[in-house]
């Protein structure tokens, strides 16, 4: 596996200039993620209406793989219901670990594709997780809102 | 001129050393950069621990038949030629454990229950790994006292002028690395037990990246313990080292209890068995420690010096490398003399997790995180970094490949 599989250009260029880089202050959802192996920590915001995710963004220290997961999966959930949002969480875990036919799935998957050479590196699918295991707590009705769940110890 | 015709000697046999390493003869594509993290085993030890298996094995200590008392002969034997290696006379004052974890565990249990009060203050450093870290601070916690830690120069040094501040009659203990497992710093070891020992403190001191590495004369160092583990000098895994002040130990409670430990057990209480047996309860790693003492004897047949040598002039050569990039910084002293085996680096715009991939792709294994040591990354403002670190079997190609590795790094993220 070599990689230009793993640092796809559009992964490098959402590195360098990842979307929705940003507090939300008028967020109903508040979720910190982190991966004690490495340090990596992102937090996460969003903004439910109704049935509706109808912002979201995030900040954190992270490598390229982390920062550009979490900067795509923004870019996509923007505006999805949360029935959407979290079948969607579903199908980009799978893909990280292998699970999903990606070849089937390419056109519904768009640009996220790009995620799918993470799994071929089996040490670095944490890093690339981290965001969607964030939005997953964040999407979970029982997490109340605004509040951080404390990191597991 | 004969020393330095024989350093010339010894550096030229380290060319070659790779052929003692099995695991790097398998792999002649390998630049192993990962020794600060655990070291590469020579056959030497591989064998000599099959050969105990396969020539001296029973439980030591135990049986009246002679398989036994073998068995216990090749652990008392492998005790002593640790003890010889770090310059330790009284031999029975060397526990073996699991690692230096375990060892620093051992100290701060055994010992710190027992002496440290509440209102009593623990001074620790802000370069400690995890395990000369937490337990201090949870014995701290536990018993009501002041865990105070000592801050750091910019370049990574223990700054002396505040450990003085920070140290009062108060203080019970000082725990501090020899070698910083992040930086590669060497501490002043007399220095800081100096401070210690004014107030009447034990000098406790985490030898993991300082026992591989330097020439140790633990009787003259001033210590009052010393820990240390044997899978980083090319030793096995899971033996490890505490040596301590005999009237210290002697004091001390045990640790764990069981068989081994004790003299006599009683229906209501028990008495002990000396030392170095009341800190080693259960069945030992005989294995380990004579795999251990085979590390010994094979570093001894190298030289200290010519190690220290050798590491020296990798270190001088990556830090030329390195330092030759743009957007590469480096942590801790600038002067390749003030440090051992370890270059903790960053790459502006590249984060240490990348970087470690890219550098894999290149079969070059270094660290890439917060190496145990939190406190420390906080301390530099960085969530993490790189590092690579060298030992015995290091060649200048190893270090070059690293090179080129972190300039193939910047193009891509450039």
């Amino acid at each position: 596996m070599s990689l230009d599989a793993l640092y796809q250009e559009i992964i490098l260029e959402h590195n360098r200039k990842p979307r929705n880089f940003r507090e939300m202050p008028d967020a109903n959802r508040k979720v910190e993620g982190h991966n004690p192996l490495c340090g990596d920590q992102v937090t996460l915001w969003l903004r439910v209406d109704g049935d509706r995710v109808v912002d979201v963004s995030f900040q954190g220290l992270g490598c390229a793989i982390s920062k550009a997961s979490a900067s795509m999966m923004t870019a996509a959930v923007k505006g999805k219901t949360v029935a959407e949002a979290k079948a969607l969480a579903d199908e980009i875990l799978a893909m990280l670990i292998g699970k999903l036919d990606v070849e089937k799935e390419r056109q519904a998957l768009g640009s996220l594709a790009a995620l799918s050479g993470v799994s071929k590196f089996p040490q670095r699918v944490k890093c690339a997780s981290m965001a969607w295991h964030a939005l997953e707590t964040a999407l979970d009705e029982s997490n109340p809102e605004g509040a951080a769940p404390e990191p597991a110890r | 001129m004969t020393t330095l015709k024989a350093v010339a000697q010894a550096q030229a046999a380290l060319a070659s050393r790779r052929a003692d390493f099995p695991l790097l003869v398998k792999f002649p594509e390998l630049h192993y950069l990962d020794s600060a993290a655990t070291a590469q085993k020579p056959a030497a030890v591989l064998d000599a621990m099959r050969e105990y298996y396969e020539t001296d094995y029973a439980n030591p200590h135990r049986g009246a038949y002679d398989l036994s008392a073998r068995s216990t002969e090749r652990y008392e034997r492998a005790r002593k030629r640790v003890a010889k290696f770090l310059g330790v006379r009284d031999a029975d004052t060397l526990i073996f454990t699991r690692g230096t974890t375990e060892s620093l565990n051992l100290v701060a249990t055994a010992w710190g229950r027992a002496k440290v009060k509440s209102g009593d203050e623990i001074v620790v450093t802000g370069m400690e790994h995890h395990a000369n870290f937490v337990p201090w601070q949870q014995l701290a916690i536990a018993q009501g006292a002041d865990l105070r830690i000592c801050e750091l120069t910019e370049d990574g040094r223990i700054d002396l002028d505040r450990l003085r501040a920070l140290v009062t009659p108060k203080t019970r203990v000082v725990a501090f690395s020899h070698v910083s497992n992040a930086l590669g710093t060497i501490n002043p070891v007399r220095d800081i037990a100096a401070v210690a020992r004014k107030v009447g403190a034990l000098v406790v001191c985490d030898g993991a990246q300082a026992a591989p590495h330097l020439a140790l004369d633990l009787d003259a160092l001033g210590v009052d313990f010393y820990a240390f583990s044997g899978h980083k000098m090319l030793g096995p895994m899971g033996i490890g080292v505490l040596v301590g002040r005999r009237e210290i130990l002697e004091f001390m409670p045990p640790y764990q209890m069981g068989g081994d430990m004790i003299e006599f057990v009683y229906d209501e209480t028990s008495t002990w068995n000396v030392l170095p047996h009341k800190f080693e309860a259960g069945t030992p790693n005989v294995a380990g420690a004579v795999g251990l003492a085979a590390a010994c004897d094979y570093l001894d047949a190298i030289g200290m010096a010519a190690v220290r040598a050798h590491e020296q002039m990798l270190l001088e050569l990556a830090h030329k490398m390195l330092g030759e990039i743009p957007g590469v910084r480096i942590y801790g002293p600038a002067a390749v003399a003030d440090k051992s085996g370890v270059v903790s680096f960053t790459l502006e715009g590249v984060h240490p997790h990348d970087l470690a991939t890219i550098l894999d792709e290149d079969g070059v294994c270094v660290r890439a995180g917060h190496h145990c040591a939190q406190p420390l990354m906080r301390r530099l403002k960085v969530p993490a970094t790189a590092r690579a670190s060298v030992y015995v079997y290091t060649t200048a190609e190893d270090v070059e490949a690293l090179g080129r590795g972190v300039e193939r790094a910047r193009g891509m993220f450039g």
